[in-house]
C-alpha cells in the first residue's frame, strides 16, 4: 500500500529533523548549558527507543485483537501480568523454564478458549462500547484471578538473560544489553507476526474478517476459530512482554498497568497498524525519555506519566486517525 | 393495573410537558424522595448514613455527570477522576482563599472551574472519536493529578499533599463539614444537592441541548447535515458533565472524607464511576443512581459476606476475589442485559402496564 510507505518515509524524516533540532532546542532553552551534552542527549534517547519498543510489545498485542475483531481490549495489561505470573509460579514449583515457557503459552490458549467461548460469543452483534466494557471486566478477573492462585508478593523472574551496560564510542554511550535483546526479540516477534498474517492461509482469513466480518462468514471462513487464534496469538505476545517487563521489573501488580503505557502508543500508530505499533512505541519511549531528562526538570519531574498522553493528544489533533490508521470515510 | 397510564388525560400544555408525566410516576418520585429526606435520617444510623449513603450519593452525581457525556453525548471517557480532583481542589483554594464564603457559593464556584477545565479537554473531541477520544481523556486524567500532586499551590504548601476542609456551615449554624459535622446533617445536605442536580439534568436531557446531545449521539455526521454544531454541543457536554463531576469531588472531599489527596481520584476512580453508567444503563438518569447503588454495595457485601458463613479469609486475598467477583459480575450484567438496571426497570414497568392479563 502507497500511503503506508509515504508514512514510513514521513515518519523517518519527521524523526531525523527532531532529532537534529530538538537538542539545539533544548540547548536554548535548558539554562543549564553543562547539563546537555551530545552523547548524553544520545544515550538518554537510545534508551528511550529501547523501552519503547518494549511498550510497542505490550501495544501489539491491542493491535492484533483490534485488527481482527474490532475488539478494543482492555484486558492486553491484565494478560501480561497474567501470563508473568504463571510462568513465575510455574518455575517456583520447580517445573523446568523452556517447559513452564510452554505450559503458560498453553495456559493463554485456554484462556483465549475460555474468553471466545463465555464472553464474545454472547456478545455477538453488540456495541463497540459493551465489547470495550466486556474486556475490563476480564480485565478485573484476571487480576483477581492471577493474584489468588499465585498470590500478590512481588516475585523475581530470572531466565539468565544478561544484564550489564554496554560501552560504545569508548564508553561514551551506555547501552543496556537486556534491552537490546528485548528490542531484538521484538523485532523478530513482529516480523514473523508480519508474514504470519501476510502469507499464511490464516492470516489471509484473519485480515478478512478484520475487513468485514459478514463477508468473511458467507465466504465460509469460521469467525469463532479466528477469534480463539488471535486471543491465542495476544496471549503469545503477552507471554513475551511479560517475560521482558517482568525480568526488568519484577511480576507484580503494576505490570497489568503496562497496557495504559501502550494507549498513546496505539493512538500514535493507529489501532488497526502493526508497524504503526512499532513507530509509535518508538516515538513514544524516545520522546518520553528525552523529556523527562530535559523539560521533567523545568516543571517539577515526574512527567513520563501523562507525557505520552499528551504528546497523542496533540498528535490525534492534526491526524485523527493515527501515524498508520485507517482513513476514516464518514458518510451518513 | 396499579402502573397504567390510560385514562389520564392532560388538558394542558404545562401538564404534556411535565417531568414526570404519567401521575404513577410522580408519586413515586415522591415517595422515593419522602423516604429520603424524611425516614432515612430518622431510622439510619450514623455508619449507615455517613459511610454507605454518603458515597452512594456523591459517586451517582459523578456517574450522572458522566452519563450526560457518555450516555447522552456519545463522547467515552475516561478521565472522571480528573475531573472530581479539580472541583475538590478548587473547592479547597476558594474556601481557604475567602473563608466568609457560603458552602454552596464555593460548591457553584468550584463546578464552574471544572466545567472550564473540562472544555479545556474537550475541544479534541471535535477531531477524534470514539476509543481515540477515550484513550485522549486519560491525558486529563493522568496530568491533572499530576498537577495536584506537583504543585503546593494547590494544598497550599501542605506537606502531604493532602487538602483538609475548613468547617463550613448553612442557614448559619449547622456544621456541614469538619469535626462538628453530624452525619444526618451532612447526609441531607448532600442528598438536597444532588436531588436538585438530578431533577435540573432531567429537566435539561429534554430540552433542545439534550435533543442535540441524543442526535450527536446516535449519528454525528447526520447530526451536523441538520444543522447542529458539532463544537458548540460537545463542549457544552464536556461542561455539563465536568460540572457536576466537579460538585461531586468537591462533596466528596469536603463532606463524605473531609480529607483527600489526589490519589483518591486516581483512574480506579474514572473505572469505577464508568461502571456504574455502564451497570446502570447509558443515557439514563435513573440508570446513574442504580449503578452507583449497586458499585457501593457490592464491596461493602463482599468484604462482609465471609464473616456471615464464618469464614476468615485474609484481607488481601479478598480484594483479589472481590475484583474477580467484580470483573465476572461486569461481564454477566453486559451479556443478560448490555442496557443496564434501567432498562430492567423499563421491562418491569412494561409489564406492570400489563400485570394481571398479559399476551
Amino acid at each position: 500500500m502507497p500511503h503506508i510507505e509515504r508514512n514510513v518515509l514521513y515518519t523517518i524524516g519527521g524523526a531525523i529533523v527532531l532529532m537534529t533540532l530538538l537538542p539545539w532546542i533544548l540547548g536554548k532553552v535548558v539554562p543549564n548549558q553543562v547539563f546537555f551534552e551530545w552523547p548524553y542527549f544520545f544515550e538518554v534517547a537510545i534508551g528511550g527507543l529501547l523501552s519503547g519498543v518494549m511498550y510497542s510489545l505490550v501495544a501489539l498485542g491491542f493491535v492484533l485483537i483490534f485488527k481482527a475483531s474490532g475488539v478494543f481490549n482492555f484486558a492486553q495489561g491484565a494478560m501480561v501480568l497474567f501470563a508473568a505470573l504463571t510462568l513465575v509460579g510455574l518455575i517456583d514449583l520447580g517445573v523446568p523454564i523452556w517447559a513452564s515457557i510452554i505450559l503458560t503459552l498453553g495456559v493463554m490458549v485456554i484462556l483465549a478458549f475460555a474468553i471466545e467461548r463465555v464472553v464474545l460469543s454472547h456478545l455477538v452483534n453488540q456495541e463497540h462500547i459493551i465489547l470495550f466494557m466486556a474486556t475490563i471486566g476480564i480485565a478485573y478477573f484476571l487480576d483477581g484471578f492471577g493474584q489468588t492462585l499465585w498470590g500478590s508478593d512481588v516475585k523475581r523472574l530470572d531466565l539468565g538473560l544478561p544484564n550489564s551496560p554496554i560501552k560504545l564510542f569508548d564508553g561514551a554511550l551506555l547501552v543496556n544489553e537486556f534491552d537490546l535483546i528485548a528490542a531484538l526479540i521484538a523485532g523478530v516477534l513482529v516480523i514473523s507476526l508480519a508474514l504470519f498474517f501476510q502469507y499464511t492461509r490464516i492470516g489471509r482469513a484473519l485480515r478478512a474478517v478484520a475487513d468485514d466480518h459478514q463477508a468473511a462468514l458467507s465466504v465460509g471462513i469460521p469467525l469463532k476459530h479466528i477469534w480463539v487464534i488471535v486471543w491465542s496469538v495476544a496471549g503469545l505476545v503477552a507471554l513475551v512482554a511479560g517475560i521482558m517487563w517482568g525480568s526488568k521489573l519484577g511480576v507484580q501488580f503494576s505490570l497489568s498497568l503496562i497496557a495504559l503505557k501502550a494507549l498513546p502508543v496505539l493512538i500514535i500508530g493507529g489501532f488497526t497498524s502493526i508497524p504503526g505499533a512499532i513507530i509509535g512505541g518508538l516515538i513514544i519511549g524516545a520522546g518520553e525519555n528525552i523529556a523527562e531528562v530535559f523539560i521533567g526538570p523545568l516543571i517539577g519531574g515526574g512527567i513520563t506519566d501523562w507525557f505520552a498522553y499528551m504528546l497523542a493528544l496533540v498528535f490525534l489533533v492534526f491526524r485523527p486517525q493515527g501515524l498508520f490508521g485507517e482513513k476514516i470515510i464518514e458518510r451518513v | 393495573m396499579i402502573y397504567r397510564e390510560a385514562g389520564e388525560f392532560k388538558s394542558t400544555y404545562q401538564a404534556d410537558q411535565a417531568i414526570f408525566p404519567i401521575r404513577q410516576d410522580r408519586w413515586f418520585i415522591l415517595a422515593i424522595l419522602a423516604i429520603a429526606f424524611i425516614v432515612m435520617p430518622l431510622v439510619g444510623s450514623d455508619y449507615w448514613l455517613g459511610t454507605i449513603m454518603l458515597p452512594f450519593l456523591i459517586l451517582a452525581l459523578a456517574a450522572l455527570g458522566l452519563n450526560v457525556l457518555t450516555g447522552y453525548a456519545g463522547l467515552l471517557s475516561l478521565g472522571t477522576g480528573g475531573f472530581m480532583a479539580t472541583g475538590a481542589f478548587a473547592a479547597y483554594k476558594l474556601a481557604t482563599m475567602f473563608p466568609g464564603l457560603h458552602i454552596l457559593a464555593v460548591l457553584i464556584m468550584s463546578g464552574l472551574i471544572t466545567a472550564g477545565v473540562g472544555i479545556l479537554f474537550g475541544i479534541p473531541s471535535l477531531r477524534i472519536k470514539g476509543f481515540y477520544l477515550a484513550v485522549a481523556t486519560l491525558a486529563s486524567q493522568f496530568f491533572l493529578i499530576w498537577m495536584f500532586n506537583k504543585f503546593g499551590w494547590f494544598t497550599n504548601y501542605s506537606a502531604s499533599g493532602v487538602i483538609s476542609a475548613p468547617p463550613m456551615t448553612i442557614f448559619g449554624d449547622i456544621y456541614v463539614t469538619g469535626p462538628q459535622a453530624t452525619a444526618a446533617a451532612k447526609y441531607l445536605f448532600v442528598l438536597a444537592v444532588v436531588a436538585f442536580l438530578a431533577l435540573m439534568i432531567k429537566n435539561l436531557v429534554r430540552s433542545n441541548m439534550g435533543r442535540e446531545w441524543m442526535a450527536i449521539r446516535d449519528m454525528d455526521i447526520a447530526a451536523e447535515i441538520i444543522g447542529i454544531k458539532m463544537l458548540s454541543t460537545k463542549l457544552k457536554a464536556f461542561a455539563v458533565s465536568s460540572f457536576l463531576c466537579g460538585i461531586a469531588g468537591a462533596l466528596w472531599a469536603f463532606i463524605y472524607t473531609g480529607s483527600v489527596e489526589p490519589a483518591a481520584f486516581d483512574i480506579n476512580r474514572s473505572f469505577q464511576i464508568l461502571f456504574m453508567v455502564i451497570i446502570g444503563g447509558l443515557g439514563s438518569i435513573l440508570g446513574s443512581f442504580l449503578g452507583a447503588a449497586f458499585i457501593t454495595l457490592l464491596p461493602i457485601f463482599l468484604s462482609n459476606a465471609p464473616h456471615w458463613f464464618g469464614m476468615n479469609i485474609p484481607v488481601d486475598m479478598i480484594s483479589h476475589i472481590e475484583s474477580m467477583v467484580f470483573g465476572a459480575l461486569i461481564i454477566f450484567f453486559l451479556i443478560v442485559e448490555p442496557h443496564g438496571l434501567a432498562r430492567l426497570w423499563q421491562i418491569a414497568k412494561e409489564k406492570l402496564r400489563l400485570w394481571p392479563f398479559p399476551y
